[in-house]
């Protein structure tokens, strides 16, 4: 008889299981309150710090930012996102320093995986939360991330 | 009060008044034709929609939301654009049974209307084997897949024929048990006598535990009948792509998709005929009251409240349970479902002969 018991148990086991599943589903038929969807175009999620959207480089209201064009980030990116054009600029005490010319950001080659932040010395660049990438040409997503007229912050070696 | 059964008396009094005979039948026969296609596709937009938003809320979505108010016009949009794709025929198909097939699938789903029971004595043919042609005919649809498999040229394609093949070679037998047992209480093949014998109750609830477990087993059979999640192996997405319809498009896709959804429809009509009393209202024994309340609500509302109820359970069930593999599928029929309607049918008869039921 132990056969004919272990089948029987099996059929409840199988219909209780079943039945579990069904209660979860109903219970969020029945509670629209616990949708998760979010009205993407009417609704925009401020996503969360940490979420990966490009690179950017932040200036501050003197139009100042903090890299050095030490090309650490350039090394460091394992697909050639980042190209780093250096100058020297000239010191008043007339010594040459290398300085920052033009920061080259290739967003449709970008994987996002945040090597150039963390080889970055000085906290230059940082990862933007921003999504929405599309655009009618490819050549619109190489970016120059140093703003125009920019130069490095005062104490920034 | 209006009815569907005054409106039809009224058309065929009119007609065979206007009209001799012959003609007379001919014209109701076209005015039936186009109703039962209208009926299709009203059924084909609504039951699309139902799942859409089904399955969205179960899966804590909003489905559609964006095509008219509440996405209710979006199955409407979608049906215009299968109309306006190319029906795309592949090269090494074999071309006339590849076009064929969907047509058969669509055609014997309209058969199976024919004796089914909408409203108070309105039916297109209620003939005395009704609930035998609906066994025997919903059983061909199984030909209509297999030819499109094989018309495919398509391994997945042909996969997903076989496997549909032998699933409902195997669900038939459950399913006829199931049927059988409420036929061996009602003593009688036809539809409106089998409603009739539920005027003091449903059998579901006047047949005992016995008729709980054949109902049971009868939707989970014709969920497995009618290619169903969790019993969606001929379709499979995951693995066949999308089985034996993978290489059509157009309007021969929106057929089979049309032919899936208007089989759910009936074989759910057919539950809510066997063991829910199909149009009749809710009746309990001898509370006159009560009945009289409950026939207040017109009998097609009744039919289409506890069809569409059983669709939802259909639909339920595909939207929590995960797709069973080939064995276990067959392990489920032959294994369990068998014995239990085969021990099950036999306890049924037992009760009908004893007069055991309400």
């Amino acid at each position: 008889m132990a056969f004919l018991k272990k089948y029987i148990s099996d059929v409840y086991q199988g219909a209780r299981s079943l039945l579990k599943g069904m209660k979860l589903t109903g219970y969020y038929f029945t509670h629209r309150k616990e949708i998760i969807t979010q009205q993407y175009p009417d609704n925009r999620l401020k996503l969360p710090e940490r979420f990966r959207g490009e690179v950017v480089m932040p200036h501050d209201q003197n139009n100042e930012h903090a890299c050095t064009g030490c090309t650490a980030c350039e090394l460091a990116c394992p697909n050639g996102t980042i190209k780093i054009i250096t100058k020297f600029d000239t010191t008043p005490e007339g010594k040459k320093k290398k300085a920052l010319d033009t920061f080259i950001y290739h967003l449709e080659l970008c994987t996002m995986c945040n090597l150039c932040i963390e080889a970055c010395p000085t906290d230059a660049i940082k990862m933007a939360q921003n999504f929405e990438h599309s655009v009618y040409d490819r050549s619109q997503l190489t970016k120059k991330l140093n703003k125009p007229g920019s130069k490095i912050r005062e104490g920034v070696e | 009060m209006l009815s569907f059964e005054h409106i039809t008396q009224a058309i065929d009094k009119w007609l065979f008044g206007t009209f001799n005979p012959n003609v007379a039948i001919v014209i109701e026969g076209l005015i039936a034709g186009l109703c039962m296609i209208g009926l299709f596709a009203i059924l084909g937009l609504v039951l699309v929609l139902m799942e859409r938003k089904v399955s969205a809320y179960m899966q804590i979505r909003l489905g559609p939301n964006r095509v008219g108010p509440g996405g209710s016009l979006q199955t409407l949009a979608d049906t215009l654009k299968l109309a306006m794709k190319e029906g795309l025929t592949p090269d090494g198909a074999d071309k006339f049974l590849f076009n064929l097939a969907p047509f058969l699938v669509i055609v014997t789903a309209m058969l199976v209307l024919a004796p089914i029971a909408f409203a108070r004595n309105v039916s297109l043919w209620d003939l005395n084997i009704g609930v035998l042609y609906v066994s025997a005919v919903s059983s061909l649809s199984v030909i209509g897949i297999l030819m499109a498999g094989w018309a495919s040229n398509n391994k997945y394609s042909l996969l997903g024929a076989m496997r549909s093949g032998a699933q409902i070679v195997s669900y038939e037998l459950s399913a006829g048990f199931a049927v059988l047992s409420i036929v061996v209480l009602t003593g009688s093949l036809r539809i409106s006598d089998i409603i009739e014998s539920q005027r003091d109750g449903w059998w579901l609830f006047k047949g005992h535990i016995p008729a709980i477990i054949a109902f049971i087993i009868f939707i989970i059979a014709v969920t497995a009948e009618t290619n169903r999640a969790p019993f969606d192996l001929a379709e499979a997405e995951s693995e066949l792509t999308a089985g034996f319809h993978t290489e059509y498009s157009g309007m021969k896709f929106a057929l089979f998709f049309l032919a899936e959804y208007v089989n759910i429809f009936i074989v759910c009509s057919i539950a809510a005929t066997l063991f829910l009393g199909g149009w009749m209202p809710l009746h309990i024994g001898a509370w006159t009251g009560f009945n009289h309340v409950m026939d207040y609500i017109p009998s097609s509302i009744w039919f289409i409240g506890k069809t569409f109820f059983l669709i939802f359970v259909i639909m339920w069930f595909r939207w929590t349970f995960p797709r069973l593999r080939i064995d276990q599928l067959l392990n489920l029929e032959w294994k369990y479902l068998l014995p239990i309607s085969m021990i099950n049918l036999l306890i049924m008869t037992l009760i009908a002969i004893k007069g055991w039921h309400f």
